[in-house]
């Protein structure tokens, strides 16, 4: 059992099972909508993972990338006509490439540093989007073309239902794969120890970039798939307060871990609904939930309880 | 043939001059100490030597090639590699994971073939881990492979770093006070260690406070007091010159040190 858990595939399967069982589960279009907007979290939140939680690098920009992602498929299909899927890639590229950029001066920040940098680069991209009415609709946000996959008009929560749980399952796939690689233990390694890290060979500076754009493009693709799911987007996929969400998805799920990923988004994204039967109290029994969960399980519900497991069970 | 060579190598932090002026020559195959009293610059020297500090003046030439100030992960590539005093252990990966981060160089490092675990990337991952568990077999840890470095004991880590610098195959070795906290028996697997790899050819150069390690093990020693050099000679030459002993014990200690040494 121990060993099946601690296999590099087991997160992935895990969540594939997670999808597939959910489908016959869930009674109703309301629940598979909601379930559909957990699997498109999660898979921004595994991206932010690799940053954070593998390599040690804040982002409390990551909205950013997600809201570009978003109206990458709402602006080039009608702007430009370009098939969303083309602009879904036309995004991640752009994304990847602004990560490149953005990347090499900022991740030379540690800690808070990087965290204030982060979070200066997000401000800048919500605000561009609100700002620039022609292009983007302004505060009021944009409607976003149907997906049309050869003829077939991609409608329906069941159909997105399926398409956002096996992007899911994709995403965490990669990103277990990464952390098993040369790749992911070079990163691993400039988490603990920078020096160490270099002294063995790695180029950090290298790395730190490489899995910022990686994270980027995740963010973006999820972005994306918001945008198609919904059918419009609005600025706030790109703002502040969604880079927090992000993030504590990331800490709550738990930091390095590609399964705590899903979740943390689950929580953050099915607690509200469920919460929305205490009126006026919801916000205040989210907040002491949240509390309460990292006071007791401080590393992350999933590596808490991994562990806790661990010296259960010897 | 001297395979490391440092001239008039010189830092200063704030005005204070921690290595003034600081020129030694390394044999290749050979075991380098560089001794001295505490805050004499021995690590200072190394931070210089391996890249994490910029030296203000002198040079550091590796193979007969100009290496000074380059980065750490240059310098490993040219073939240098070191452990640290204040242990530099990767904590939340395990005793085997630390080892093959040491092979970085020597793997296929081809982004895609890492995200869509190619064949290419299992075969070597395979060959990393199998490399890397000779060499904690060679450090004595070969018991820990699987377990988190932060749940090892202090000894255990000293010696998986040096497992970590040995898996990349490097020319010349920089040692940090490997036997630092290690109890007599640890003291003493460091020791025919060191010698092991000196004898496959590799060069050491180490600081160690530990005077009989250095003395048995060492067939130059160089010593640093107050980040000048002192003295450089055989380990017996050394020993039995009364400035170093002066610097160690002051002037006051030298008579009983002279007795005591014999």
């Amino acid at each position: 059992m121990r060993a099946l858990l601690a296999h590099r595939l087991a997160a992935p399967v895990a969540i594939a099972l997670i999808v597939v069982a959910l489908a016959f589960i869930l009674p109703s279009n309301f629940y598979l909508r909601v379930a559909a907007l957990v699997w498109i979290s999660a898979l921004a939140v595994i991206g932010l993972n690799l940053l954070m939680g593998f390599a040690g690098q804040v982002s409390l920009g990551h909205a950013g990338f997600f809201g570009l992602g978003a109206y990458a498929v709402a602006v080039l299909p009608a702007q430009f006509s370009l098939h969303p899927l083309l602009a879904l890639l036309a995004g991640a590229l752009v994304c990847g490439l602004i990560a490149f950029v953005v990347g090499r001066p900022i991740l030379r920040l540690k800690g808070h540093y990087l965290a204030v940098a982060t979070l200066g680069f997000g401000i800048l991209i919500a605000m561009a989007i609100a700002n620039e009415s022609w292009l983007t609709g302004g505060p009021d946000g944009m409607p976003v073309s149907r997906l049309t996959l050869f003829g077939w008009r991609v409608r329906g929560a069941s159909t997105w239902y399926w398409i956002t749980g096996a992007l899911l399952v994709l995403g965490a796939w990669l990103a277990v794969n990464l952390v098993a690689s040369p790749t992911g233990r070079a990163l691993r390694a400039l988490h603990d120890s920078e020096v160490a890290a270099r002294v063995a060979g790695v180029d950090v500076a290298h790395y730190k970039l490489i899995v910022f754009v990686i994270s980027a493009v995740y963010a973006s693709v999820a972005g994306s798939a918001l945008a198609l799911v919904n059918g419009f987007v609005t600025p706030d996929s790109a703002n502040f307060i969604h880079s927090i969400e992000l993030v504590t998805m990331v800490v709550l799920g738990g930091m390095g871990s590609v399964f705590g990923s899903l979740v943390g988004a689950a929580i953050l994204v099915v607690l509200p609904q469920v919460l929305t039967t205490f009126h006026d109290y919801e916000h205040l029994l989210l907040g002491l939930m949240m509390m309460v969960i990292m006071i007791v399980l401080r590393s992350g519900i999933v590596p808490s309880l991994a562990a806790l497991i661990r010296r259960t069970r010897p | 043939m001297s395979i490391l060579k440092v001239e008039e190598i010189g830092i200063a932090f704030g005005g204070v001059k921690a290595v003034d002026n600081v020129s030694f020559s390394v044999e290749a195959g050979t075991v380098f100490s560089i001794i001295g009293p505490n805050g004499a610059g021995k690590t200072t020297l190394f931070n210089l030597i391996s890249g994490v500090y910029r030296p203000r003046r002198g040079r550091v030439i590796l193979q007969g090639q100009d290496v000074t100030g380059l980065e750490p992960n240059r310098l490993a590539r040219c073939g240098l590699s070191r452990t640290f005093q204040n242990l530099q252990v990767f904590f939340r990966m395990t005793a085997l994971e630390n080892v093959m981060v040491g092979r970085h160089l020597k793997e296929r490092r081809g982004l895609l073939a890492h995200l869509l675990a190619l064949p290419s990337t299992a075969r070597q991952n395979r060959e990393s881990a199998e490399i890397a568990r000779q060499l904690l077999e060679r450090v004595g840890l070969s018991d820990y492979a699987e377990t988190p470095a932060s749940a090892m004991p202090y000894g255990a880590l000293k010696r998986l770093e040096i497992a970590r610098a040995l898996a990349a195959e490097p020319q010349v070795l920089l040692l940090d006070e490997p036997a630092a906290g290690c109890n007599p028996v640890e003291t003493e697997e460091i020791e025919t260690l060191i010698r092991r790899i000196a004898d496959e050819g590799m060069t050491v150069v180490l600081v160690e406070h530990d005077m009989k390690l250095v003395m048995r093990i060492s067939d130059r020693v160089h010593v640093l007091e107050q980040g000048q050099t002192l003295t450089e000679g055989r380990a017996d030459e050394v020993r039995a010159n009364p400035k170093v002993i002066e610097a160690y014990l002051g002037t006051h200690g030298t008579r009983e040190a002279s007795l005591a040494l014999g």
